[in-house]
């Protein structure tokens, strides 16, 4: 299969009247970590949450612009959302469990999808939790509520159900901002480790984060880019201004 | 960036903290004092009520002569014959089978209902579906018992074979006073929903549909149930409009459509023919005693189906 990535150029997003995301155009690499860095309310979630489409789900939101994965422009209106999400998939900032078994919770999408056979599905949510860094503690209780978990490993266990449909890219908002130090350092070898197979967008407001997952950094203000790089280059050496201040501190 | 917090309050202030303190004291107590009142009158009104119809409804048991069991399980109610006779069980069937048959009318259609309001229009539903169905809740129960005389029972009699009076009757009036209960506490329980959970499920390319029927229904059903459980337990106790539409006749009715009674229906149309202290008063009573046992065990299922909710 062709190795596009994700990319989205002239992309904007209005709520409203509001021009939430101005003219934005940024492309990712396949296998590698992009994270979205800027102060609250300068679109990077409204960015983010339009790569999958889910401001569709929001009343008034309206888009302009293209995205592309795969040589498909996917901000169209014929384009089957559904397949479109098999594609890309999202984690948020709150982990949000189904009220249902850690089996159910990883095997929901892959049936949506055709998978029907209990050992084929045995053998997906297996693989997810080993893949989540998951399988050795819950292998014992795949039937017992998802709920009964700590919070970091409910983290976890979305982003195994979000890799069970075998995404190319994997949207996270804010995925370590509701968890304690421990299970925030899971996650991110995780997202380490999930970066060889799937391209990984992520919304963080901790510097320190986007330093230590990301191999590339955009920096978002009012609805634009300011600056996309290497994230080394961001964070020791960027070339506006903006950037500088955002990141030492000074501002935002 | 934020403002240093600045520290230039003058010490004075700390100062006064004993003069403020007192009026503090005497609000808390007289707030104390008067909400423990109201708790207090409410306890005792309620512990009265079980007192007094235990009571007399005991005294049918123990000071009149008539069996428990004959009275759960008698078929025939004839309380002023020449030997009386006082068996509820066509009562019992009646209140349970057009409480049963409203809440099976009503559930779906009260679920649905609240489906659409919060999860496919939820613009329109909270501006005008909302409102119109809690309006349905605040007409009176004589209206529905007429409205139902008028227009039910002749359309099941031009339909089915019979009157038109009877359970069948008395279930849809029933389901249309219940519906109110049933929508709105659906509405609620749907739309406190996390709303993390259905986009977590449209993100796994999950359709509006699958997400309704696998995340959302699944979610909120104890809080679905306890919607149903509390309009049938309204149905069971509402004696009005159902003594209007179901005939009255005191004994298990062949079909649906055939003249039956409920404990409330015949509770209200006997009630002012009895003596005080009587054996048919006090087995009235004892009727009404069966209805509170009723009440108490539906008000259990709800705080059950609760904590299963809030696991």
């Amino acid at each position: 299969m062709q190795q596009t990535g994700l990319s989205a150029s002239n992309l904007s997003v209005f709520y409203g009247e509001k021009e939430a995301i101005k003219n934005v155009s940024l492309a990712f690499s396949p296998r590698e970590v992009t994270a979205l860095i800027g102060p609250s309310g300068c679109g990077k979630s409204t960015f983010l949450r339009s790569l999958n489409r889910m401001n569709d789900t929001i009343g008034g939101v309206r888009t302009k612009g293209e995205i592309w994965i795969d040589g498909e422009n996917i901000n169209e209106p014929g384009v089957d959302v559904v397949l479109l999400r098999q594609k890309i998939g999202m984690v948020w900032q709150r982990p949000n469990p189904f009220h249902k078994s850690i089996y159910e919770n990883i095997a929901f999408g892959p049936r949506y999808h055709g998978v029907r056979k209990k050992k084929q599905l045995d053998e997906i949510v297996e693989e997810c939790l080993r893949k989540s860094a998951l399988w050795e503690e819950t292998k014992d209780r795949l039937h017992s509520s998802a709920l009964a978990l700590s919070g970091g490993q409910q983290q976890r266990l979305c982003i195994a159900r979000s890799i069970a449909v075998k995404p190319k890219v994997i949207l996270m908002d804010e995925p370590a901002s509701a968890l304690d130090p421990v299970s925030t350092a899971k996650v991110e070898e995780l997202i380490a480790e999930l970066k060889q197979d799937y391209s990984i967008v992520i919304v963080t407001h901790n510097m320190h984060q986007a330093a230590r997952v990301s191999d590339k950094t955009a920096f978002f203000y009012m609805g634009k880019v300011v600056e996309y790089d290497k994230t080394d280059k961001i964070f020791t050496n960027p070339s506006q201004k903006a950037t500088d201040d955002y990141i030492s501190g000074r501002f935002g | 960036m934020e403002q240093p917090a600045v520290n230039d309050q003058p010490r004075v202030h700390q100062r006064t903290t004993r003069t403020i303190a007192k009026p503090h004291v005497m609000e808390e107590w007289v707030g104390k004092v008067f909400t423990t009142l109201c708790v207090t009158v409410l306890v005792v009104t309620i512990a009265a009520i079980v007192y007094f119809v235990a009571s007399h409804g005991l005294a049918t048991f123990i000071t009149d002569g008539v069996s428990l069991s004959g009275l759960l399980s008698g078929l025939k109610w004839d309380p002023e014959g020449d030997i009386p006779l006082y068996g509820a069980l066509p009562f019992i069937f009646g209140s349970f089978s057009t409480s049963l048959l409203a809440a099976i009318i009503a559930a779906p259609l009260g679920v649905c209902a609240a489906v659409f309001m919060t999860q496919i229009m939820p613009g329109l539903g909270k501006r005008v579906l909302q409102p119109v169905i809690e309006l349905l809740a605040g007409i009176p129960s004589v209206v529905f018992g007429f409205v139902g005389l008028s227009i039910v029972v002749p359309f099941l009699r031009s339909v089915f074979p019979g009157q038109g009076i009877g359970i069948a009757a008395g279930a849809i009036v029933l389901s249309f006073m219940i519906l109110p209960t049933i929508t709105t506490i659906a509405t609620d329980a749907l739309s406190n929903l996390q709303r993390g959970l259905k986009e977590g499920s449209f993100a796994l390319g999950a359709t509006r549909w699958q997400t309704i029927y696998r995340i959302v229904i699944p979610t909120t059903l104890p809080s679905l149930l306890t919607g149903v459980v509390l309009g049938m337990s309204r149905a069971f106790g509402e004696a009005l409009a159902v003594q209007m539409v179901i005939g009255n006749a005191p004994h298990i009715p062949h079909s649906l459509f055939e003249s039956a009674s409920t404990l409330t229906s015949v509770i209200t149309l006997d009630m002012g023919n009895t003596i005080t202290g009587s054996t048919h008063n006090n087995a009235l009573w004892s009727l009404a005693l069966i209805l509170l046992a009723m009440t108490f065990i539906f008000v259990f299922i709800v705080r059950f189906l609760e904590r299963r909710n809030n696991r």
